[in-house]
């Protein structure tokens, strides 16, 4: 009982994901900083700019359905902890594992998108509306690769849970490499799940203020923000799960720093995706997850059945 | 999707796209843009009728300050028309510095553009990467003129400041980063393909179209329509320059893009130019302090279009009337007609492709009345009696503050 309410809230918990997630968006917005020839934030800033959102006042506007208002950043909190329970850090078993979990843990992942745009419906502001919908639209567009993506290295351990997975890939260390071309895929949907890159179309600045979140504000938009950072680290946790499936085998301190390092390899390719391309249109982003990431996970898929069938058997 | 109803959005007074106060109503269905409602008037200044009230001298530095970027533009094409009224002779060396710094102006004013452009269709990189090499120019304009954007080396009968040689070498090293620069980012804007997807086909203006709305400059350059004061009626040294008139057939924001970009390359040729032909002499004529009875519009080639200067002079030190055309108002009717049936995805970059400069154009104060569908005019006492009273409903009295005359 108290083993399990210190992993729930401390290790790896709630307190870990926090501090990994604000560790997360320093390290993304390092790196997109010096690849623009910035100079960055400093390592505190991200926990600073939370710090301050707790501390301000929080408005709701007048029009807006409080309770839906109230309840959807933290729905969308609560979605994106609860995922990283069921992936597996640092060891092959994860903290809670069960069959079908690499499913369930998808199925999280899509709960904050859902949060955003029910906040953003119910703040009813014209530019939260337009956002939401937009991430709904882009939700269509980017879930169906994300899946594709990380089933078919699931499909090649033969196994739906992130454990079975991880245990697979542990007994034949190299066949991660067949999955690569599923890990492009799944790298580039996982932009758009973060509403980040060529995919930051639900809260383009420039044309919806900040899409759904526009009328957030104080501890609401605070939540959110943490949603979107956890968001990031259990989506690239994910990827280094299913993906980078190596160094399993080692006592969990050495495997906890490598852990981090992959986490942080996919948080820094997320920052070089961002940094090198323009925002695309919302007709422009489906064309392109449905012309070109779809086949791709396709062909990934079609890979991974012949691999089964040639050299697994 | 035929059931879905329209409704109105607005993109300003302010909004994150804007870079200043400018009101767009779009009509949207869904995504798409049925109706663009513009209002301009957030940020008249009078500076018209302040230019009434000051000499001329006075009025080349107010004038400046019509724009913060092409300050030298109106600069320039203000003090053209008082010498052509007053008949003065501008040494040549006046007319080549004015050139010169107008270049300069012209490629700080583009790279900025590139970069707003830029942040516009969510490409910060390119923003970040423009911004700072625009900081190379505006360091030559710095250290030519003493300031960044409003240099006040303009005035009646020449310029202030004089080049020397040391200035001269700081500046062509300046240009050869700058063009090297410049040669990359014509490479991004018209091969990185997420950049190109987004400016293609977006804010057509056909030929026809911007010789009907009047559009100028690159905009209207970017149509094919080879318009370039300093070619059709040059002012300056421009008569002795040789360069090329840049235009292009794409018609859209793509093609304004390439546009400028490849009219910075030939600022970088008139720059040069200006600087090896620099002839020697005096810098400056002396200008009388009341100019002779007289009328005269001067034309001037600004980074954003045709800029346009009237002055009417009625024998003393101060004008009787100044009336300024910014390139913005001729452009900014075909911006209505480029969003038609466009994304609102597309309307910031459209918006910015014209490359707006809403408080040079700024012109009159109106009220709109929704309720009763009119429009008033508010006189300054009006506009006090009004403001007393919305403050005495929220229990603050002002009535007895000091008048203002």
């Amino acid at each position: 009982m108290i083993n399990a309410l210190v992993a729930i809230l401390i290790f790896p918990g709630f307190l870990f994901l926090s501090a990994f997630a604000l560790f997360a968006e320093y390290a993304d917005r390092k790196i997109y900083a010096r690849l623009q020839n910035r100079v960055g934030p400093p390592i505190f800033q991200p926990f600073a700019d939370i710090i301050k959102l707790i501390a301000k006042e929080e408005i709701i506007p007048e029009d807006a359905n409080p309770q839906m208002f109230k309840l959807a950043p933290l729905f969308a909190l609560t979605a994106a902890v609860t995922s990283i329970f069921y992936i597996p850090m640092w060891m092959t078993g994860a903290l809670f594992s069960f069959t079908g979990d690499a499913i369930v843990v998808l199925y999280l992942l899509t709960i904050p998108t859902l949060s955003f745009f029910i906040g953003g419906w119910y703040s009813s502001s014209l530019f939260a509306r337009i956002g939401s919908v937009r991430a709904v639209v882009a939700l269509f567009s980017y879930e169906v690769p994300l899946f594709m993506g990380v089933l078919s290295s699931c499909m090649l351990a033969d196994t739906w849970s992130l454990s079975g997975v991880a245990v697979f890939y542990e007994k034949h260390p190299w066949f991660w490499l067949f999955n690569l071309i599923g890990f492009g895929v799944a790298l580039t949907a996982l932009l758009g799940k973060l509403e980040k890159g060529p995919f930051d179309i639900p809260e383009a600045e420039t044309e919806i203020v900040a899409g759904g979140f526009t009328e957030y504000s104080g501890r609401f938009l605070a939540i959110l923000r943490m949603t979107i950072d956890m968001e990031m680290v259990v989506g690239a946790s994910l990827l280094a799960a299913v993906f980078l499936p190596f160094g399993l085998m080692f006592t969990p301190i050495i495997g906890f720093i490598i852990y981090i390092c992959k986490v942080l390899f996919v948080v820094a390719c997320i920052s070089l995706m961002r940094t090198v391309v323009a925002r695309l249109r919302i007709d422009q982003m489906i064309e392109f997850c449905w012309k070109y990431l779809v086949p791709l996970g396709m062909l990934q898929l079609l890979l991974n059945f012949i691999i089964k069938g040639v050299i697994l058997k | 999707m035929a059931e879905e109803k329209e409704f109105r959005i607005p993109i300003g007074p302010q909004h994150p796209a804007l870079k200043e106060p400018v009101s767009f109503t779009l009509a949207l269905r869904g995504e798409k843009i049925m109706g663009v409602d513009v209002r301009l008037g957030y940020n008249h200044r009078g500076i018209e009728k302040a230019c009434e009230e000051r000499t001329y001298i006075q009025d080349v530095y107010l004038v400046e300050r019509i724009c913060g970027i092409c300050s030298h533009a109106h600069s320039t094409c203000f003090v053209q028309a008082v010498e052509e009224i007053a008949g003065l002779e501008v040494p040549k060396r006046a007319l080549y510095i004015r050139t010169l710094i107008g270049e300069l102006e012209r490629v700080h004013s583009h790279l900025l553009w590139l970069g707003v452009a830029a942040h516009e269709i969510g490409f910060d990189t390119l923003l970040m990467f423009t911004w700072r090499d625009r900081e190379v120019v505006m360091d030559v304009l710095a250290l030519l003129t003493g300031n960044r954007v409003n240099y006040g080396i303009n005035t009646i009968g020449g310029v202030r400041r004089d080049i020397d040689k040391e200035e001269i070498k700081e500046i062509l090293k300046a240009m050869d980063i700058l063009e090297d620069r410049t040669k990359y980012y014509i490479e991004v804007a018209t091969q990185e393909t997420t950049v190109v997807q987004r400016l293609s086909g977006v804010g057509i203006l056909s030929c026809e179209d911007a010789l009907r709305l009047g559009a100028v400059g690159p905009t209207a350059r970017a149509s094919s329509v080879a318009r370039d004061i300093r070619r059709d009626d040059p002012y300056a040294a421009y008569g002795e320059m040789k360069f090329d008139v840049i235009t292009d057939d794409h018609n859209d924001v793509y093609g304004r893009a390439v546009v400028r970009l490849k009219e910075l390359l030939e600022s970088f040729k008139m720059i040069r130019q200006s600087m090896a032909n620099l002839p020697e002499g005096p810098i400056a004529v002396k200008a009388p302090r009341k100019i002779p009875a007289g009328e005269a519009v001067s034309r001037y080639e600004a980074p954003r279009g045709e800029d346009m200067h009237y002055v009417k002079a009625n024998g003393t030190d101060k004008p009787e009337r100044v009336k300024v055309r910014a390139p913005t108002l001729a452009n900014v009717q075909a911006v209505r007609h480029m969003l038609r049936d466009r994304y609102l995805a597309d309307m910031p970059i459209v918006v910015a492709a014209i490359d707006p400069c809403f408080s040079c154009t700024d012109r009159l104060i109106s009220v709109n009345d929704m309720d009763k569908n009119r429009t008033d005019t508010l006189e300054w006492q009006d506009l006090r009696d009004y403001s007393i009273e919305w403050y005495k409903k929220r229990g603050v009295d002002f009535s007895k503050m000091r008048k203002l005359k």
